[in-house]
C-alpha cells in the first residue's frame, strides 16, 4: 500500500489546542504552513523533532495527510475534526475563527 | 444537603495549591508530561481533541443553588459559556486553558466543589439515586452513605492506585434509578428480616468493551459494616485485579476469571479481618459522626398542601403543553402535593447534557424559588428539581419555557443519553451527538413521543461506552469501520432492576443510516406492542430480536 504523506499534529501546552509542526521547526496552527513527510524516514524525523519541544506540545503524533491542495489535507476523518472543532459548535473551535 | 466543613476546606485548599505549584512546574518544563499526566488526570484534567477539559465531580448528584451558579460562572469565565452534565453526574468544562486549571478549581473549592478522583485508577466519584430524599418509593435516603464513601474513598491511601478505575453507586429503592447491576460495586437499599434497613451489595457490573452485569455477592450487608465490606472488596482487587493488561483489570473481569464464590471467600476473609479494625479500640465511622452526616440530609420541612392540586389541574386543562410536561416530566414525591420535577437538557436538536451559562443560573433562581434551593444531576444527563409543589408547577414550566428547558420527554425516545464522542472526546472512534441530534429531531413531535412511551437510547462513540449504550433499550456504539463512523445497534438492554445488556443486532450503520433505521424501529415496535403501556423492551423480550432485527436492516426501496 502506498504511504500518505505524514505531519506531526500535537496539542499545545497551555491553550491545548490543535497545531502543527511548521516547517520553520516551530509550531503553527496553520495547515499551510505544516512540515509535510513524504517518506517514513522523513516522517520519523519530523517527529523526534517534534519531541525535542515537550514544553511546547503535548502528545505529538503523525497524521496523514494528501497534498492536493494548497495546504495539506488530513484525511482520517478524527483528525478533519480536530482542524474544525466540534461538529454540532460551528461557533467553537477552529472553525470559528474560520467564519 | 452536605457542607463541607473545616477539614473538608482544609483538604481542598491544600490540595489545590499542591495542584498550582504542579501547573506551574509544568508550564516552565521543571516537570515533563509523563510526570504531569498522572498528576492533572487526578485533578479531573483531561487533555482532548479540541483543548483541555476540566471534569467536576457532582457527588451523588446533589447540587445547592449556590454550587448551581458557580458551575454557571466558570463556564462564562474561563469556559465558553456552557457545561455538559455526564452520565456519572459530573459535569466537564470542555475548553480550559492549563494555566486557568489553577484558579478554577480554587473558584470550585469556596463552593464546597472538586475535580478530585474524576479520573485515574481510583474510586471515582459515587453516583445515586437522583430521586434521593425525595421519591414516594425509597427505602431510604441513601446520599448519607453515599457521603460517608465519598469521604472514606477521598485519597483513601490504600487505593489511590488500584488495577483500574473502580465506580460506586448507590440506590435507596428497589426501583433502582442508579443503575447499580453496571457498576464495579452496586449498593441497593432493603430490609431486614427485622425491618432493619441495610443494603445489597453487588459486585464486578460495567460497561466498557467487556460488558458484565453485576453479582450479588451479600443479599443483605447491615450497614455498620458497609465501609468494612467495601474496604475488603478494594483490598482483594488491588491485591489480584490484574495490572498486566488495561483490558482485562476491572474487577468485573476478576470476578468472571476467578469465579465469584471463591472472590467472596477471600472478600468474606478480609472482611472480618478489616470489621476487628472498624469496631475497635474506637468503632469506625462513630455513631456521632454518621448522625452529624445523616443531620445535613434530614427530609425537607415542606408544607402541608392537599394531594391534588387545583392549581395543577386548572393549567392541564387549559394549556395542553403544560399537561404534557406535567405529565411525563414529574415522579411521584413522598409528600402529599409535591412533585420530584425532571428539567430536560434534551430539547431536540441540542447536545444532550449541554446547559448554557444562562440555564444553568436560571436553574439555580428556580431552584431557590420552588426546590428548597435544591438541585440534582442524573445520570441520564438531565437536572432534577426535587422538591417542587403541584401549585408551583404551572409557574415552574412557564419560567423552563423562557430558558429552553421546558421539553416534555424524560424517559421518552428523545431523551437520549449521549457521551461528547469524536466531537470533544480524544478517545471516541466516532460522533455521538450528532447521532442523537438527528434521532431527536425525527420524534421531535411531543405528542408522537409520547405515544411511543418509555423508550431509552443511549449513545456511546466508543467502545468504553460513556453512553451506557450496553443497557439501552436501543445501544448504540459509534466505531470506526474502513475510514468511516459506523453505528453497532444493540436491542434489548436495560439499566434498571430487571437489569440486561442489549444483543447486537447485526451490522454496523452508516450515520445517516442510523436515523431512518430508528424510525422503521419504532414502527415495528408500534406495531407488535401488546399495548401502550408494554415498553420497548417488554416487547423485545416477549416477541423476540427478529421482528426488529428486520426492521433495522430493511431499506426502504431506492
Amino acid at each position: 500500500m502506498p504511504e500518505h504523506p505524514r505531519i506531526v499534529s500535537a496539542n499545545d501546552l497551555l491553550a491545548g489546542d490543535v497545531i502543527y509542526l511548521a516547517r520553520t521547526g516551530g509550531w503553527t496552527r496553520h495547515l499551510a504552513e505544516a512540515a509535510v513527510a513524504t517518506d517514513a524516514d522523513s516522517a520519523a524525523a519530523l517527529l523526534a523533532a517534534a519531541e525535542l519541544q515537550p514544553d511546547v506540545a503535548v502528545g505529538p503524533y503523525l497524521a496523514e495527510v494528501a497534498t492536493d491542495g494548497p495546504a495539506p489535507r488530513p484525511l482520517h476523518y478524527r483528525e478533519v475534526f480536530r482542524t474544525r472543532g466540534p461538529s454540532n459548535r460551528p461557533d467553537l473551535g477552529r472553525q470559528a475563527g474560520a467564519r | 444537603m452536605y457542607r463541607y466543613d473545616e477539614f473538608d476546606a482544609d483538604f481542598l485548599r491544600a490540595r489545590n495549591a499542591q495542584f498550582r505549584e504542579q501547573v506551574s512546574r509544568r508550564i516552565d518544563g521543571r516537570l515533563t508530561e509523563d510526570e504531569f499526566k498522572p498528576l492533572r488526570l487526578q485533578n479531573g484534567l483531561y487533555l482532548q481533541l479540541h483543548a483541555y477539559m476540566l471534569r467536576v465531580a457532582i457527588p451523588y448528584g446533589t447540587l445547592s443553588s449556590a454550587q448551581m451558579r458557580v458551575l454557571a460562572e466558570v463556564a462564562e469565565r474561563w469556559d465558553r459559556g456552557y457545561g455538559h452534565f455526564t452520565t456519572r453526574q459530573n459535569i466537564q468544562f470542555n475548553w480550559v486553558r492549563l494555566a486557568d486549571a489553577p484558579d478554577i478549581l480554587d473558584r470550585l473549592a469556596e463552593a464546597g466543589l472538586h475535580a478530585i478522583q474524576t479520573s485515574g485508577n481510583c474510586i471515582r466519584n459515587v453516583t445515586a439515586d437522583h430521586f434521593a430524599g425525595a421519591a414516594a418509593d425509597e427505602i431510604e435516603d441513601p446520599r448519607p452513605l453515599a457521603e460517608l464513601i465519598r469521604q472514606w474513598s477521598t485519597a483513601h491511601p490504600e487505593f489511590l492506585f488500584l488495577p483500574r478505575k473502580f465506580k460506586i453507586a448507590v440506590s435507596g429503592t428497589p426501583a433502582d434509578r442508579a443503575v447499580t447491576m453496571a457498576h464495579d460495586i452496586g449498593l441497593r437499599a432493603r430490609r431486614g428480616p427485622g425491618g432493619e434497613v441495610g443494603y445489597t451489595v453487588i459486585l464486578g457490573g460495567g460497561m466498557g468493551r467487556t460488558p458484565m452485569l453485576g453479582k450479588v455477592v451479600r443479599e443483605f450487608l447491615p450497614k455498620a459494616d458497609l465501609l468494612a465490606y467495601l474496604e475488603a472488596i478494594l483490598a482483594v482487587y488491588n491485591l489480584h485485579g490484574r495490572r498486566d493488561n488495561k483490558y482485562k483489570a476491572r474487577i468485573k473481569i476478576l470476578v468472571h476469571e476467578t469465579g465469584l464464590e471463591a472472590l467472596k471467600g477471600e472478600i468474606e476473609a478480609e472482611f472480618a479481618r478489616r470489621k476487628r479494625l472498624f469496631d475497635g479500640p474506637e468503632v469506625v465511622p462513630s455513631a456521632e459522626e454518621l448522625a452529624r452526616i445523616a443531620g445535613h440530609f434530614a427530609p425537607p420541612v415542606l408544607s402541608g398542601r392537599a394531594e391534588v392540586s387545583a392549581i395543577e389541574a386548572r393549567a392541564r386543562e387549559a394549556d395542553p403543553a403544560f399537561a404534557l410536561w406535567a405529565e411525563v416530566n414529574t415522579h411521584p414525591h413522598r409528600a402529599p402535593g409535591h412533585a420530584i420535577v425532571t428539567v430536560s437538557l434534551k430539547a431536540p436538536g441540542e447536545a444532550p447534557g449541554d446547559a448554557s451559562s444562562e440555564q444553568m443560573r436560571a436553574l439555580a433562581d428556580l431552584a431557590d424559588r420552588y426546590s428548597l434551593g435544591e438541585l440534582r444531576i442524573s445520570h441520564l444527563q438531565n437536572v432534577i428539581l426535587p422538591h417542587v409543589a403541584r401549585d408551583d408547577l404551572p409557574a415552574l414550566h412557564a419560567a423552563l419555557n423562557r430558558h429552553g428547558l421546558a421539553t416534555a420527554n424524560a424517559g421518552l425516545i428523545t431523551d437520549i443519553i449521549a457521551c461528547p464522542g469524536l466531537d470533544y472526546c480524544a478517545l471516541a472512534t466516532a460522533r455521538s451527538i450528532p447521532i442523537a441530534q438527528d434521532i431527536a429531531r425525527r420524534f421531535a413531535d411531543p405528542d408522537k413521543a409520547r405515544a411511543i412511551g418509555a423508550f431509552e437510547i443511549k449513545i456511546s462513540g466508543c467502545i468504553n461506552a460513556c453512553g451506557h449504550h450496553h443497557v439501552g433499550h436501543v445501544g448504540i456504539l459509534g466505531l470506526e469501520k474502513a475510514g468511516v463512523e459506523s453505528y453497532q445497534i444493540t436491542l434489548g438492554g436495560d439499566p434498571g432492576p430487571v437489569a440486561a445488556v442489549g444483543e447486537r443486532a447485526g451490522p454496523g450503520l452508516a450515520a445517516d443510516e442510523v436515523g431512518p433505521a430508528m424510525e422503521r424501529l419504532v414502527a415495528a415496535y408500534l406495531a407488535h406492542r401488546a399495548g401502550p403501556d408494554e415498553r420497548f423492551v417488554d416487547t423485545f423480550r416477549r416477541v423476540g430480536a427478529a421482528a426488529f432485527r428486520s426492521a433495522l436492516y430493511t431499506r426502504e426501496a431506492a
